[in-house]
């Protein structure tokens, strides 16, 4: 299998990108869930820039690896990504969420290049990536099929079927990502609902299963690495530990909240906070 | 007292067909139907949520195990598999009871399936009252939620013939599609009409005078044997089926409902909300056509357990109840 290598610091630039272009498109509409795009943003950039096979300017070119985001509202991460592989116009930022636009706030596969799946309904990724594991090597495949989902999502019955059934079918190109910043709309995930020991129940469904600092981009690309290169017929689950608002240093430190509000001055001191921490 | 001496009880066993003693019956038409479809279509497979051998795709499973998917008791699962498995270039046929589909996995139908388009053909057994197991397998409101369904095209066929004709159409239309499904010994009728089965057409299947029976799935079948009984009392009855719900071929409907003087009567194996019958009233208040209009279905209630004979008497979807109805409206 043909691997990108790139150094730290070019998929740190990446990451930086994607969290620009995500706070630029916050500023467009004075709100979004930047603070996941902010927690996401070093997954994507390992996933976007180095991991996957596409082909940019043929979005649906057969031989692609598939990304789904069952986190619809992560759809501002997404396209921050989308945007920095060259799937999305730069140009495009300005009509994030506005009518007509490519780039609802919530994704949906019919509106984006790229966007592989609707979601926003949550816990569906995972058995829609079964059937793309399944058909891929159902027609001889050699692509992956990653998915995005958040801990939230953990509450949803349909992700146990997913985890039970990808292991039952020996899923060995999917790859699972679970975004644990611990945030849901009532609060706190683990106690909304408790859901650790998740690496253990992971292993125990039967999952080849890396937990990592989702923020700590070297972390990120190796545990990428594993899961393409794992030798067992197993799928593979990441479970990558982040910060909402991870960049963004007073957008980290602003009470916990899964919808972090930002007032209209702060998006400038946000974007001027993010090219502080590039150049520190 | 030996218990041999008792009489025999009927059954509000799960699985009954619906052919009556002596009808002529065709065994497994979807599976067979499927069967030969894949062997033309490669990209065919099919899915299930441990229901392969209540849905006839055991068949299929047994022919093409390379090609059958068994999902596990997960219709979630099952849904947003087959939408992936689309996604990737096939023609997922999906099986589960019609309950299970329409009400444990609607969301998944809807956002991963109905919103992307996909080529899923979902066929579900036990639609409406098709078993006297009780309400937690009695799907009589799965044609009201997917006819609400963006996108999705809704059958009702009405026995083996025409469900060996629904499979090759399904195919050749892109785009999801939930289909009723008998399954086991069914009934064989329509052969013995000038009748072929297609997608999104209504069609007269017998003439009359008096009343116009408009239904779809089984329904069909009793409305043709209520149109022979009434022949003893000089009601003369026409019956158009209407196996595709949605998209609804309105223009006949319109067509055979306008011819005045006719009592019109639609006949479903569904609740009165949301089925044939609501559907086509609104058409034809549309259309400012207003006949005498009278609907056959089942109530708005969580129905009973018991034999299905004992049933569709109850609910006067049982060819002499229906029978003994038309002819009170007539008279």
């Amino acid at each position: 299998m043909e691997t990108k290598t790139k150094s730290r610091a070019k998929l740190a630039e990446h990451a930086y990108r994607i969290r620009r272009n995500a706070l630029l498109m916050g500023e467009v509409q004075g709100q979004g869930y930047v603070g996941q795009a902010l927690d996401i943003a070093d997954v994507l950039a390992v996933a976007y820039c180095q991991a996957m096979n596409f082909r940019p300017e043929e979005p649906e070119w057969e031989g692609r690896d598939i990304f789904l985001l069952s986190n619809g509202h992560y759809a501002i991460a997404l396209y921050a990504a989308l945007i920095e592989a060259g799937i999305i116009p730069e140009a495009e930022l300005e009509t994030y969420g506005s009518d007509d636009s490519r780039l609802p706030m919530s994704g949906m596969a019919s509106y984006t290049p790229g966007m592989e799946m609707s979601g926003g309904s949550l816990g569906q990724g995972l058995s829609i990536a079964v059937g793309h594991g399944l058909g891929l090597k159902h027609k001889g495949s050699d692509a992956f099929v990653y998915t995005l989902f958040s801990d939230g999502e953990l509450d949803e019955g349909a992700v146990w079927e997913g985890l039970m059934s990808a292991a039952h079918w020996k899923l060995d190109n999917l790859i699972a990502i679970v975004d644990v910043n611990n945030q849901q709309a009532d609060g706190p995930s683990s106690e909304i609902m408790a859901f650790e020991p998740l690496t253990e129940k992971m292993e125990a469904f039967g999952w080849f299963t890396q937990r990592i600092d989702g923020n700590d981009i070297e972390a990120v690309a190796a545990a990428f690495d594993a899961a393409r290169n794992h030798p067992e017929p197993k799928p593979r689950m990441i479970i990558a530990d982040t910060r909402m608002g991870c960049g963004v240093p007073f957008l980290e430190a602003r009470e916990k909240n899964h919808f972090i509000r930002v007032d209209e001055h702060e998006w400038q001191l946000a974007l001027e906070a993010l090219d502080a921490g590039r150049n520190a | 007292m030996s218990t041999n001496n008792k009489p025999k009880l009927k059954t509000s066993a799960m699985i009954a067909s619906i052919a009556a003693e002596g009808q002529r019956t065709a065994s497994a038409p979807f599976g067979e139907a499927l069967l030969k479809l894949a062997a033309e279509r490669p990209e065919i497979v099919g899915m299930t949520a441990d229901l392969a051998k209540y849905t006839d795709l055991h068949i299929f499973a047994k022919a093409y195990p390379e090609r059958f998917f068994q999902m596990g008791m997960a219709e979630q699962l099952l849904m947003g598999a087959a939408a992936g498995f689309a996604h990737q270039g096939a023609m997922p046929f999906v099986t589960t009871y019609a309950v299970f589909a329409t009400r444990r996995a609607y969301d998944f139908m809807h956002q991963a399936i109905a919103e992307d388009n996909l080529n899923v053909k979902i066929a579900c057994a036990l639609p409406g009252l098709t078993t006297g197991y009780g309400p937690s397998h009695q799907a009589a409101e799965d044609l009201a939620l997917m006819r609400a369904m963006p996108r999705m095209t809704v059958i009702d066929p009405c026995d083996a013939l025409d469900i060996e004709q629904m499979v090759p159409a399904v195919a050749e239309h892109n785009g999801p599609v939930y289909m009723r499904l008998l399954r086991g010994k069914v009934p064989m009728v329509l052969d013995e009409y000038d009748y072929k089965f297609e997608l999104g057409k209504a069609k007269l299947i017998r003439d009359g005078r008096d009343v116009l029976v408009i239904s779809s799935g089984i329904m069909t079948m009793r409305a043709l044997e209520v149109a022979k009984e009434l022949e003893a009392d000089n009601v003369d009855v026409a019956v158009l089926h209407v196996p595709t719900i949605k998209p609804l071929d309105t223009s006949t409907i319109l067509r055979e409902a306008g011819r005045l003087g006719r009592l019109v009567v639609v006949a479903e194996n569904h609740t009165t909300i949301g089925g044939l019958g609501e559907a086509i009233g609104v058409e034809l208040l549309r259309a400012g056509v207003t006949p005498q209009f009278r609907q056959i279905a089942l109530p708005d209630a969580f129905l009973d357990a018991g034999a299905l004979p004992t049933l569709h008497d109850r609910y006067g979807i049982s060819t002499n109840v229906m029978a003994n109805t038309i002819k009170n409206w007539v008279n």
